[in-house]
């Protein structure tokens, strides 16, 4: 009883506030909830006709199924090798070039520097593929310009390469993010109180030192939850680049978990199977979920930084 | 910066050449495809074809650029990321802080199981097929509501907002108003978003940049071409070649053709890129307060 005339009481006074809350409560239950209502189409044996409430059960068979397949385990492992790649070449360079930049010292140089570094962020996939594409034609792009004005002859098809697939999405995506992802590093190394240096060169201490003395310890602990968050986020690499890049020569590498999701799913016409769709998706999701849920974990206590 | 004349030490002299060296070399790295890109729409397509373009424009021509005036799809993709953008932020802001300041009043009853609502939607989703499947049910698919419904807000976003509100807003503020008879509604309006302004401009910002370069949504959602975004076209032009078959019409053999194709490609990357770069100088500062506002946990 008493809980309930507290609520009263709350609703009375508050009343304003939850009617603010009414529609993004709303919004999130449609767009978030009900969707994660539709995962039981993951045991089912889904058709459009009978709908999700009258479709036939099957268990587990559409993981089962997932499990026993060739491009299931091709495209696990390439998600994974590519997510890790990722990580491995892409996160030490933004730190890098923060504390490099940092440690010049004419302010307008390093403005402007900055400023162009962090331009490509905002180029659209489309555009950056399409960018990608362009240059790297073996017969019209600067790549095979390049390549004929060095060896005389025209390149082979880097962009049809499977062995190529993962250096150009891995490099690009640095070209294009390194200096974004800098930011939040240079913005913890202006942070670094100044005594620190003076005291430093007080002692005779060269640029060099300081920077290992002074500016690395004072930016591990961003770098360190960064490291932790990002690598829970290994199982979700971004559907948008990938199928973009994505062509019949280099599915080898580049077929990756959201990949095959779309394939037999939506892209497939006439035999979209939306079940097995579904428990794939499923099946990575929790993963994700795991993942994310540990490293928050870690970093609550490494760091005393968390998600949530 | 205090300015003091400090001799370098050799050590020092050789530690700022080589960081000058490697930063210059990095910009140069990141500037050097831009330049080249716009230096080939400006070129001529046989110029560009035989590897001579390398700097500057060679031939200079606009040829590039006329096909891109002529290119209709363009044109009518470019007013709908306008609509999306314009009208999904709009839409983005309002929900982000209407949800925000009721979550950021530490006494508000339930406040940490509706936090908790919303924050376990950035763990877990339901994923592609089952939210394509909502919006087939709810009839959305094909209607300008799938481009600004589905993302109509972003959690991170509503929790950086969450934290501004909390650490810009006192409390005190908040009574001194009821004493005044003021109501929340009128607290809303009167007192928190006009000085929610730094946050709300960031807010603006990601959200505009986001739709602008989205492809996703649309590309599951809409089959009607009248409803494309840029980005959409963009995609049957840069990725797949696809082009309007009434594009190309007046130029006779089939080189000429392919390399007005590579043109139109140069200069439509340039078209769609180019207002986002231009505009980003000057919104810069925005961009960065967003990422220590973002990294300030509340």
């Amino acid at each position: 009883m008493k809980k309930r005339s507290e609520w009263r009481t709350a609703l009375r006074r508050d009343w304003q506030l939850y009617v603010f809350l009414l529609i993004p409560i709303t919004y999130i239950l449609i767009f978030a909830y009900a969707p994660m209502g539709g995962i039981v189409m993951a045991f089912q044996d889904y058709s459009a006709r009978k709908g999700i409430l009258g479709s036939d059960w099957v268990g587990l068979d559409n993981f089962r199924r997932f499990f026993e397949s060739y491009n299931s385990r091709r495209a696990i492992t390439n998600t994974i090798v590519l997510s890790l790649y990722t990580i491995v070449a892409g996160f030490p360079i933004p730190i890098c070039f923060a504390l490099m930049l940092n440690s010049l010292r004419r302010e307008k140089f390093k403005k402007v520097t900055q400023t162009i570094v962090n331009m490509p962020h905002f180029i659209s996939v489309t555009v950056m593929v399409g960018i990608l594409m362009q240059i790297f034609n073996p017969r019209t792009g600067l790549y095979g310009a390049i390549g004929e004005w060095i060896t005389g002859n025209y390149p082979g098809d880097i962009l049809g390469s499977a062995a190529a697939f993962r250096h150009l999405y891995v490099w690009s995506g640095i070209w294009q993010n390194f200096g974004w992802n800098s930011v939040i590093y240079t913005a913890a190394l202006s942070s670094v109180d100044p005594t620190y240096h003076e005291a430093a060169m007080l002692d005779g201490a060269t640029r060099l030192q300081r920077v290992r003395h002074v500016d690395i310890p004072a930016i591990l602990p961003t770098v360190v939850t960064m490291l932790i968050l990002r690598m829970g986020s290994v199982m979700s690499i971004g559907f948008e680049k990938v199928y973009l890049m994505q062509n019949g020569l280099n599915m080898a590498t580049s077929d990756i978990i959201s990949t095959y999701v779309y394939q037999v799913s939506l892209a497939a016409d006439g035999i979209s199977d939306f079940s097995y769709a579904t428990a794939i998706g499923l099946f990575n999701n929790v993963i994700e979920f795991i993942l994310i849920t540990i490293v928050n974990k870690i970093s609550k206590k490494v760091s005393e930084t968390s998600l949530w | 910066m205090r300015k003091q004349k400090v001799k370098l030490c050799k050590e020092d002299k050789i530690f700022y050449a080589v960081g000058y060296t490697i930063v210059i070399i990095l910009t140069l790295l990141v500037l050097y495809p831009v330049i080249y890109i716009v230096s080939a729409s400006f070129s001529s397509g046989d110029a560009v074809a035989q590897g001579k373009v390398w700097l500057w424009p060679v031939d200079f021509t606009l040829d590039g650029y006329k096909a891109v005036f002529r290119y209709r799809s363009i044109w009518v993709g470019y007013r709908n990321t306008i609509f999306y953008t314009v009208a999904g932020t709009l839409i983005n802001v309002s929900i982000t802080m209407i949800c925000a300041y009721p979550l950021a009043r530490q006494n508000l009853k339930g406040r940490s199981a509706i936090s908790f609502l919303f924050t376990f939607t950035m763990l877990f989703s339901g994923g592609m097929i089952p939210k394509y499947i909502l919006m087939k049910n709810l009839g959305l698919t094909n209607t300008i509501w799938s481009m600004l419904l589905p993302g109509a807000m972003s959690v991170y976003n509503m929790i950086v907002a969450r934290t501004f509100i909390q650490s810009n807003i006192p409390n005190e503020m908040l009574e001194a108003a009821k004493i005044d008879g003021c109501d929340d509604f009128q607290f809303f309006f009167r007192m928190v978003l006009p000085l929610s302004k730094t946050v709300m401009a960031v807010l603006t910002l990601w959200y505009a940049v986001g739709h602008w370069n989205s492809y996703f949504s649309a590309f599951l959602y809409l089959s009607d071409k009248n409803l494309y975004p840029l980005q959409i076209f963009l995609k049957e032009i840069l990725v797949q070649s696809q082009f309007d078959s009434d594009m190309i019409t007046d130029v006779a053999t089939a080189t000429q053709q392919q390399n007005l194709k590579m043109l139109l490609k140069y200069s439509v990357i340039v078209v769609s890129t180019a207002p986002l770069m231009c505009f980003y100088p000057f919104v810069q500062k925005y961009f960065q307060k967003g990422v220590m506002v973002g990294s300030v946990k509340g």
